[in-house]
């Protein structure tokens, strides 16, 4: 079974972000990068399988050269070896070029399952998975908790909006990754030691037969970012006793917010 | 040349979801800035009766595609049949809602289309006469604005972000002849969770996090119950095994808007506060004065939720009379 994760290197959720100068992207310096939550449930569910199966797991990144930390800490997790697209035109694509660099990087490499994360905490976009099972005319199975192979299709429960969905699909397939699939293993002093030694493949789009200046031009662009508005501070409801206190806040809910 | 505005709408048993509502509604002030129709396209297996009602909400067109082969959601018979559709018939902007079947089929679409998207938009204006969609990124820290060149413009729109308005349409309806493809995913179960309000769609949702100490939610559900929303759960509640992972709020969670949000024993963790932040008012029940969760609120009651919860139902229920 090869098995292909996409990871993404993001900032760390408890980093504070801040915009830069130029308006449309976010200050970097303080940040602490990790892999992404959802691209770390992709590497152990990837392992899993591999464990069961036999086989090899591939990372496969589009981003800066520090990319190279995320992946290393994915092979000291134990994945196989890993791909970086890393080209100064990348700095400037969305969602769906991303999609279109790592769909050229899978047409030239043999796989059977892809699994992604349901989204990139950092720019939230729900959208690089899907489209790269579009791009290689594969079918997608989306958030999914729990997943079987059996024999050459892949049975998964996915979760929707009121419930669950179990969905089967031939391979090779794609999946994207929910919480509740796994709990993605610490790293150990063995598995790093051996990551020193993965291979992990760095390319330009040049390498992989894309045009930059064609990627470099996303269909959808930033053109302002702000931070959300700030509340207007806390009232806090005071009261001799706790049926005081309720009595007020039901009140102020009803009579000013008039959200009941 | 392109133009009008589609709007795909969803249905769960039977009935169309609010998100719908949204993003027709959110789709006639569209079509009526730039002048245009606002057609609906309605895909499922038993949908021609309910159908109709759309026209409640300004829609000029009624597009049912009806098929067994739509009874249920899958991602590759729904995109052929819409973006055949929208190939043929050349919409200037598809808005839909974001919800799990949305945001699966938008990116698909978007895909296939090679058509820009706004993902989880929360608003839309027009700054001349360019679209401009305001999406959060970074778990709710950044409100980014974002440009769609290209064609269709799909739009996204977030659960509970944009308001529903009543308008009258024509609300003509028309058969599309549906040929989904050859379909390779294949339905083999579905449960849906019975008589609960979704989290996601949910006007109210009362959370419990650690501070519940242990799975007995019954405080939080008799108020929700009252207050016909949904009950939420921090990380540690679902960690702890007490609430189902479905009723997450967060940045591994789902993440919601309701006018009111309660949260009882949450310490207001950032990853907490990344699924929870845009909604309307927020109260904070904590017995801890310094909790962070009563710097992102509105109204604070410092104290056991264990005594105050249940005071706090019987208020409403006298209100309720
Ligand atoms: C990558 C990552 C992703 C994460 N994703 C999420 C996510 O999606 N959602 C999420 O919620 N968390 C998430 N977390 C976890 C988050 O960091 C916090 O650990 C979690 O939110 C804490 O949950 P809590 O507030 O219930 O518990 P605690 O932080 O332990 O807080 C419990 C609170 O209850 C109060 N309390 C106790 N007893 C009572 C009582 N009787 N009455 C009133 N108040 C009481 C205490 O004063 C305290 O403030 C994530 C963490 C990481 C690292
Ligand atoms: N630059 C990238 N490199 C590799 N994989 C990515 C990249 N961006 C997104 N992905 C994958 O696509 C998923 C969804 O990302 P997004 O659409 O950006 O929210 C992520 O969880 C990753 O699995």
């Amino acid at each position: 079974m090869e098995i292909v994760v996409l990871l993404k290197q993001v900032p760390a959720t408890e980093s504070l972000i801040g915009i830069a100068d130029d308006g449309v992207s976010i200050k970097t310096d303080d940040i602490k990068w990790v892999i992404n939550p959802y691209d770390e449930f992709a590497v152990e569910e990837a392992l899993k399988i591999k464990e069961a199966h036999g086989g090899s797991v591939t990372i496969i990144s589009v981003g800066p050269e520090k990319t190279t930390e995320a992946i290393r800490t994915s092979l000291a997790m134990g994945a196989d070896k890993g791909i970086l697209i890393n080209d100064p035109a990348v700095t400037g694509c969305d969602g769906l070029s991303t999609a279109r660099i790592l769909a050229a990087v899978l047409k030239e490499i043999p796989f059977d399952l892809i699994i992604a994360g349901q989204r990139a905490v950092d720019d939230d976009n729900f959208q690089v998975g899907v489209a790269v099972a579009e791009f290689l005319g594969i079918p997608n199975i989306s958030m999914v908790i729990q997943q079987e192979i059996i024999e050459s299709k892949i049975r998964c429960h996915g979760t929707i909006d009121g419930g669950t969905v179990i969905l089967e699909a031939p391979l090779p397939a794609l999946f994207t990754t929910q919480r509740g699939l796994n709990e993605p293993r610490y790293t150990s002093l063995p598995g790093i030691m051996k990551a020193k030694k993965k291979p992990i493949d760095i390319k330009t789009l040049a390498d992989i037969g894309l045009d930059a200046d064609r990627i470099g031009k996303p269909l959808t662009r930033i053109v302002a970012m702000q931070t959300p508005p700030e509340r207007k501070g806390i009232k806090m409801i005071t009261g001799d006793s706790a049926q005081a206190k309720a009595v007020e806040l039901v009140r102020i809910l009803h009579e000013e917010a008039k959200v009941i | 040349m392109s133009q009008g505005v589609l709007a795909i709408t969803e249905q769960l048993k039977g009935v169309f979801r609010k998100v719908t509502y949204e993003a027709l509604s959110e789709g006639r002030r569209i079509a009526d800035r730039l002048n245009c129709d606002l057609t609906a396209l309605v895909l499922g297996a038993e949908i021609e009766n309910i159908s109709k009602e759309l026209n409640q909400y300004g829609a000029d067109r009624i597009i049912v595609a009806q098929s067994p082969a739509l009874s249920e959601y899958l991602t590759d018979a729904y995109t052929t049949v819409i973006a055949d559709y929208i190939t043929k018939e050349k919409p200037a902007v598809v808005i839909l809602g974001a919800s799990t079947q949305g945001k699966d089929l938008s990116a698909r679409l978007s895909a296939r289309l090679n058509a820009p998207l706004a993902m989880d938009c929360v608003a839309v204006r027009f700054e001349d006469n360019n679209l401009i969609a305001t999406r959060p990124m970074y778990g709710g820290k950044i409100l980014a604005d974002v440009a769609l060149d290209g064609n269709p413009q799909i739009l996204a729109i977030r659960p509970n972000a944009m308001t529903i308005a009543n308008a009258d349409g024509a609300g003509s309806i028309e058969k599309l002849d549906t040929d989904t493809g050859s379909i390779v995913l294949q339905v083999i179960d579905k449960t849906l969770d019975t008589g609960k309000v979704e989290l996601s769609e949910a006007d109210t949702v009362v959370s419990g996090g650690r501070g519940m100490g242990g799975a007995d939610f019954t405080v939080i559900e008799e108020l929700v119950q009252l207050l016909d929303g949904a009950v939420g759960a921090s990380r540690s509640a679902v960690d702890e095994g007490w609430r189902p992972a479905s009723d997450q709020v967060g940045q591994t969670g789902k993440v919601v808007s309701p006018n009111l949000y309660i949260a009882c024993g949450i310490s207001g963790a950032i990853q907490h506060l990344a699924g929870m932040s845009s909604s309307k008012v927020v109260v904070a029940i904590n017995k801890d004065p310094e909790a962070p969760i009563f710097s992102k609120a509105d109204y604070g009651i410092e104290g056991d939720l264990f005594e105050i919860v249940p005071k706090i139902a019987e208020e409403v229920r006298k209100l309720k009379g």
